[in-house]
């Protein structure tokens, strides 16, 4: 009995944590119309999801917005996470700081500061005001992920560079950039998923001229769960963790 | 007469208002092998990255054959560093890594290849240009370090105890095999290490530093028979300091009270005046242990011994309570010599290899000259 009891509940546990998701990934196959009934296997509702016109616009939008969020937040975040680690100036400990203020605070709260923001200097709402918001929000994680790198970072490394002849700009593109690069990879995956799949935020500084997938999700579920949201809850899920199969890869590959 | 190829002049430096170069001259001679030693936070390593551009001096200045190059930046100048963790590129391969320099230098691709391969069997590592430095041994990442280094043909080649991290026997390889190399290339090396031993095998001359002052500057063989110091005598090797009495002070010769024993000496350099006191330095091979019944030197009983292979190091106390360190070569007649614990001997020294230094004095702790000062 008492042999049995610790696998029975870790089996509860991953039950709890995992049925749902394969229930979702299940009945994007179901052949049935009608909701929770078991129809036999169709890729009906894949066909009907990339036939629905605004649901491929929302995706390609939000592919975009990722993309760009990911690789401003990842140039802006390294040259941060450079600073701090390389230099000593006044408010360093400050800027440090902020950053985990911004990784910390609730979303909401963020999210209404960026649309007062906007409001107030008169931004219109849209694929910009998104941008930016999501600039904001990925920015510490690149800057700790680079930042970790950085601390591991043998320091004579740019020293031996110099020394053999490289000025300094030479030596950032030919020793500092290819070492620290698996972060700079990592930070921007991470980057790319927090964008891609952030609702809060993205509900407050987004206007009608760009509509991104997770708002269209949710606006599509508040009508009534199609089966077609299954579907692409099923592709989001692939996508998700080929991702991160892929920065799980690159960093361990990298030492 | 060799000339000088570097001369710091004048160079002092301070981090955090701490000084750790205080206004040091230098010339390092074209061609030779010059080992910075001192203990750690002495300066030498700050002294080397002052002459790679690491750093800059806060006064003087350095040139490099005739050229002023305090300010200038570690790219422009014709030295190249090894550095003590290799500081090898660790996405680059061994070849890449050897072959930086000359890209640096924008030199075509042939020679570069020919260059580079050369050096690499120079150093023995043909085999390997296409390994990751991680695929090497530390012996071998430390190979390619020199190699990459020396692939520029520098000037001056500085060495930050690239020896450090390697175990013992590793280490002797690389000491006879650096030597070999500089005499090779006639490239002049700069060495730092705080391995005295390691300083008296290698170098031309060495320069011993402490507080980021040179405490003195001279052959092997002068630090170790003849220190300027008591610091020096110290650091370099073992001493035996005993206190000689001046009895009595002539133009050429002085007689000396030692632990009771009167020798008459030749007059050391500096003034000396009778019913002063000196330090009498004796190193421990220059000690001589004798038969109880001898009516020699002083008696005393063995407190320690130690078989060091080669030789046979023991510690004797005196009656009088000084220990004396003595070191002796075993000898063919009598291959198995040894010492019980307690035995009594009688101690004596080769005479006239006594080296005389005046009384210094010592700053061991503010607390302890207090006292003194109260007393």
């Amino acid at each position: 009995m008492s042999r049995w009891l610790p696998k029975i509940y870790l089996t509860l546990v991953y039950v709890l944590l995992y049925l749902p998701i394969l229930v979702l990934v299940v009945f994007s196959f179901n052949g049935s119309r009608t909701g929770y009934r078991w129809g036999g296997l169709s890729l009906e509702w894949y066909e009907s999801l990339f036939n629905n016109h605004a649901m491929v616009q929302a995706m390609w939008n939000s592919l975009w917005l990722a993309l760009a969020a990911a690789t401003v937040s990842t140039i802006i975040g390294a040259l941060t996470a450079l600073a701090l680690h390389r230099y000593r100036f006044r408010g360093k400990r400050m800027l440090r700081g902020m950053l985990f203020v911004v990784m910390m605070s609730p979303e909401i709260v963020l999210a209404i500061s960026l649309l007062a923001l906007f409001l107030l200097v008169g931004l219109q709402l849209g694929f910009v005001s998104l941008l930016l918001a999501h600039v904001t929000f990925c920015l510490p994680f690149v800057v700790i992920t680079v930042m970790a790198r950085l601390s591991g970072f043998d320091e004579s490394l740019p020293e031996a560079a110099r020394d053999l002849g490289a000025n300094d700009f030479t030596m950032t593109r030919t020793v500092l950039i290819p070492v620290i690069m698996p972060a700079l990879l990592a930070g921007w995956l991470l980057g790319f998923t927090l964008s891609l799949d952030d609702v809060v935020v993205s509900t407050f500084v987004s206007g009608p001229s760009y509509e991104i997938l997770p708002l269209r999700i949710y606006s599509m579920v508040r009508v009534g769960l199609k089966p077609e949201v299954n579907a692409l809850g099923t592709l989001l899920l692939l996508f998700s963790l080929t991702m991160l199969m892929l920065s799980q890869w690159i960093l361990t590959r990298s030492k | 007469m060799k000339e000088a190829l570097l001369c710091l002049k004048n160079v002092s430096k301070a981090f955090d208002g701490k000084t750790v170069l205080d206004s040091l001259d230098l010339d390092i001679l074209d061609g030779e092998f010059i080992t910075l030693l001192g203990p750690s936070g002495c300066g030498k390593t700050t002294l080397l990255r002052l002459m790679a551009g690491f750093e800059l001096p806060d006064t003087g200045s350095v040139t490099l054959s005739g050229h002023d190059i305090t300010h200038a930046a570690p790219e422009h100048r014709p030295l190249n560093t090894v550095f003590q963790n290799y500081a090898l590129f660790p996405h680059m391969s061994v070849y890449d890594n050897v072959g930086y320099g000359l890209k640096m230098e924008k030199r075509p691709k042939d020679e570069i290849r020919q260059r580079v391969s050369d050096v690499l069997a120079m150093v023995q590592l043909q085999d390997f240009a296409r390994r990751k430095p991680h695929q090497l041994s530390g012996g071998q990442q430390q190979r390619v370090a020199i190699a990459r280094a020396v692939v520029k043909r520098p000037q001056l080649l500085l060495l930050d105890e690239p020896l450090s991290a390697l175990d013992y026997k590793l280490r002797r390889t690389m000491q006879v095999e650096l030597k070999r190399l500089q005499r090779e290339l006639g490239i002049t090396f700069v060495f730092v290490t705080h391995d005295q031993e390691e300083a008296l095998s290698m170098s031309d001359r060495v320069v011993v530093l402490k507080d980021g002052e040179i405490q003195q500057l001279g052959t092997p063989r002068e630090i170790y028979e003849r220190p300027a110091n008591l610091f020096t005598a110290r650091f370099v090797g073992e001493t035996n300091l005993f206190p000689g009495y001046l009895a009595a002070v002539n133009d050429r010769a002085i007689t000396l009270d030692i632990l009771g024993l009167r020798r008459t000496l030749q007059k050391p350099a500096f003034t000396v005046r009778e019913g002063e006191q000196v330090n009498v330095l004796l190193r421990p091979e220059d000690i001589r242990v004798l038969a109880p019944e001898d009516d020699h030197g002083l008696a005393g009983k063995v407190v320690e011994r130690n078989y060091k292979g080669s030789t046979l190091d023991s510690v004797i106390h005196l009656e009088d309570g000084t220990e004396v360190l003595a070191s002796e070569f075993f000898d063919e007649d009598d291959p198995t010599f040894d010492y019980r614990l307690g035995e009594p001997v009688r101690v004596s020294w080769v005479d006239g290899w006594e080296w005389l230094l005046p009384v210094e004095p010592e700053p061991v702790n503010e607390e302890a000259e207090g006292l003194a000062a109260d007393a």
